[in-house]
């Protein structure tokens, strides 16, 4: 990073929030720092260019820096190009903590939507082979993919069911015949996260998952039918198997309502109990347990099952997906990239001052991007550094990134994970209306089948910041690198 | 960051209370005013709903039961309005009547309202659950309570 710290003094583009820059010093063309005060135990760090740290609101700053002062924190509280607002952490937020240092685990540290992530399946299908069929496409692919408020999967779970669902992520849903074993080399942890606890779940978690397996959700999640249309990094490209003009298919979704539950549950048990944990929390929001206590390993048990309920629920979203693919263009084989999650807490070894330590690194809004060479990356892709995937907004790109070597010193190998809003839900659908959005969008030859046009209102695609900004910055940054950018074609929503 | 009133209240009723939305960076808040703290969760019950949909929209069909408990009142909204997303997810349903009694922290209630019909109430959004963001049940300078807090959309 460039030397020269000085004082930054910036203005905001929208003039409406403001980020409260003093004591935030320029560390390099993309890294700001604060230096620990008051209650903080270490500095908090944002990445970011001058233009997207001018825009962040200051709630970013503040909560960051609460971030900072928890017990057993590592390094730094980081903030992703993306980072907004969120509840406690910010969203494009990461802490990593040591256990043997009292360290802490957050329910808000990772957010309602547990394992909330986007995979990418490629196919040796052209953009025009889409275009062809895109409206027959379109049509089927809503059929196919229960989407929206009210919307219930083909899937009704038993107890004893759910409980393996729980325990195997999408090693459970391939082995009832959702995809292939191939598919499971391709997500993280080989499709099943170690160390769910079912029994860690409220009654409640359980029966809100009852009819929702194999559901999108609703709000920002997608999926959506793409092309390839720029390369920016060939090697890596070629061996993500993305070409020019090449389609693929993007799902962003998470753990459904058993997720939403476990962490209204956690959320309201770690509040509860943070006096008896000798917690004085800087903010009631910022509702955390000691990685070492009953209530820190429950809650971790019960983020892991509704991990694996993630996984398990895009795995058969993929199913479905190539289902509907098969009616409509047989042969689109729809090869799983790679699934990667960005509201996470998990347990990793990092290298600090030159000691290897096990971490529980929280990403909330933020993804993992583990360089080349790492082992957790599969073996084909393992020279390139891990797939990181970037969703926009609906109507917009998305980005394909590879974890880069110099992020694990920067970040513990985090990037950020989409464009983040820029405008509040109501005052999107002061702006927009959902038929004209439509309407637009087809006229730009991109299909949006969604149940609700007030949904879709909300979702309005300049509702949200520039993603390639924000990519932009992650890459400049060093957090990874970017390989390809995505154009949407199809784009189903809740 | 909070923008004040975004919406305005429902239509007058019997209960004199008033509900409205306020901006939280990407989600939306829920407030809910009346003459007393039970008055006041009703009003941030029916924001909750018009967070998914047009309230006028929904109909009184069927009726849910709803028992909840907490240690004061900020974390009694907090149990009220996740037991009513609890109930809107899991039965399919929307409500847009309340009927709430609190009594030594605890609350009984009765929610009115119908399953969800796509084609007729637009459902914007699924409601994910109520956070302690901006979470408080406070007496106002008027005499009237108000009671708020961020829904995760």
């Amino acid at each position: 990073m460039a030397a020269g710290a000085r004082s930054a003094s910036l203005t905001c583009r929208h003039g409406n929030v403001r980020v409260n820059l003093q004591g935030v010093h320029r560390d390099g063309e993309y890294r700001w720092v604060i230096e620990p005060t008051a209650r903080m135990r270490v500095p908090a760090v944002l990445f970011a260019d001058e233009q997207l740290l001018g825009d962040m609101d200051d709630k970013v700053r503040e909560q960051l820096c609460n971030v900072a002062s928890l017990p057993g924190i590592v390094g730094a509280a980081y903030a992703m190009p993306d980072a907004h607002w969120g509840y406690g952490f910010p969203i494009g937020g990461v802490a990593a903590f040591d256990a043997e240092q009292g360290g802490v685990v957050s329910a808000v540290g990772v957010g309602f939507d547990i394992s909330c992530g986007v995979r990418t399946l490629v196919s040796d299908g052209r953009r025009e082979d889409i275009v062809a069929v895109q409206d027959r496409l379109a049509r089927e692919l809503a059929r196919a993919i229960p989407a929206g408020v009210g919307s219930t999967g083909r899937l009704r779970l038993s107890d004893h069911e759910m409980d393996a669902m729980l325990t195997g992520g999408a090693r459970w849903a391939v082995a009832r015949g959702h995809g292939t074993t191939a598919d499971l080399a391709h997500i993280e942890e080989g499709g099943c996260i170690g160390g769910a606890e079912p029994t860690a779940l409220s009654q409640r978690a359980r029966t809100r998952q009852r009819d929702e397996m194999g559901t999108l959700g609703s709000g920002n999640h997608y999926l959506e039918v793409q092309w390839v249309a720029e390369v920016f990094d060939a090697v890596a490209a070629e061996a993500f198997g993305l070409r020019a003009g090449q389609a693929v298919v993007s799902i962003h979704c998470g753990s459904r309502g058993l997720g939403h539950q476990v962490g209204t549950d956690y959320l309201r048990d770690m509040l509860l109990a943070a006096p008896s944990h000798g917690l004085q929390l800087p903010d009631r929001e910022l509702a955390c347990a000691p990685i070492d206590s009953e209530l820190g390993r429950q809650y971790l048990g019960a983020m892991r099952a509704a991990m694996n309920c993630a996984l398990a629920n895009r795995q058969i979203l993929t199913h479905l997906c190539r289902e509907a693919f098969g009616r409509v263009l047989p042969g689109f084989d729809g090869r799983l990239l790679y699934d990667v999650s960005h509201n996470i807490c998990k347990e990793e070894r990092h290298e600090v001052n030159g000691r290897v330590r096990r971490l529980h690194v929280h990403r909330k809004g933020a993804t993992r991007a583990f360089g080349p060479a790492h082992e957790a990356v599969p073996e084909a892709l393992r020279p390139h550094g891990q797939p990181v995937l970037i969703g926009g907004s609906m109507g917009t790109a998305s980005y394909v990134l590879a974890g880069s070597a110099s992020g694990e010193a920067l970040s513990w190998s985090s990037a950020c994970h989409g464009a983040g809003r820029s405008m509040s839900r109501h005052q999107a659908t002061k702006q927009w209306q959902g038929r004209q959005l439509v309407d637009d969008l087809a006229a730009r030859g991109i299909l949006i089948r969604s149940p609700s046009l007030r949904g879709v209102a909300e979702e309005a695609p300049d509702a949200y910041k520039d993603v390639s900004a924000v990519v932009e910055a992650a890459d400049r940054a060093g957090l990874a690198r970017t390989v390809a950018r995505l154009e949407p074609l199809i784009c189903i929503k809740g | 960051m909070i923008d004040g009133r975004v919406r305005a209240a429902g239509p007058a009723s019997d209960r004199a209370g008033e509900w409205e939305h306020f901006a939280h960076g990407a989600d939306i808040g829920v407030r809910g005013r009346g003459a007393t703290p039970a008055r006041a969760f009703e009003q941030a019950a029916r924001a909750l709903t018009a967070v998914v949909t047009d309230l006028p929209l929904v109909r009184t069909t069927t009726s849910t039961e709803v028992h909840c408990r907490a240690p004061d009142l900020d974390l009694l909204l907090y149990e009220w309005l996740n037991s009513l997303v609890f109930h809107m997810s899991t039965e399919r349903l929307l409500f847009a009547a309340f009927d709430v009694r609190i009594a030594g922290g605890e609350l009984f209630a009765q929610a009115r309202g119908e399953p969800v019909d796509v084609a007729r109430h637009a459902p914007a959004v699924e409601v994910k659950g109520a956070t302690l963001t901006e979470l408080s049940v406070r007496r106002e300078a008027d005499g009237r309570w108000c009671a708020q807090c961020v829904i995760d959309v």
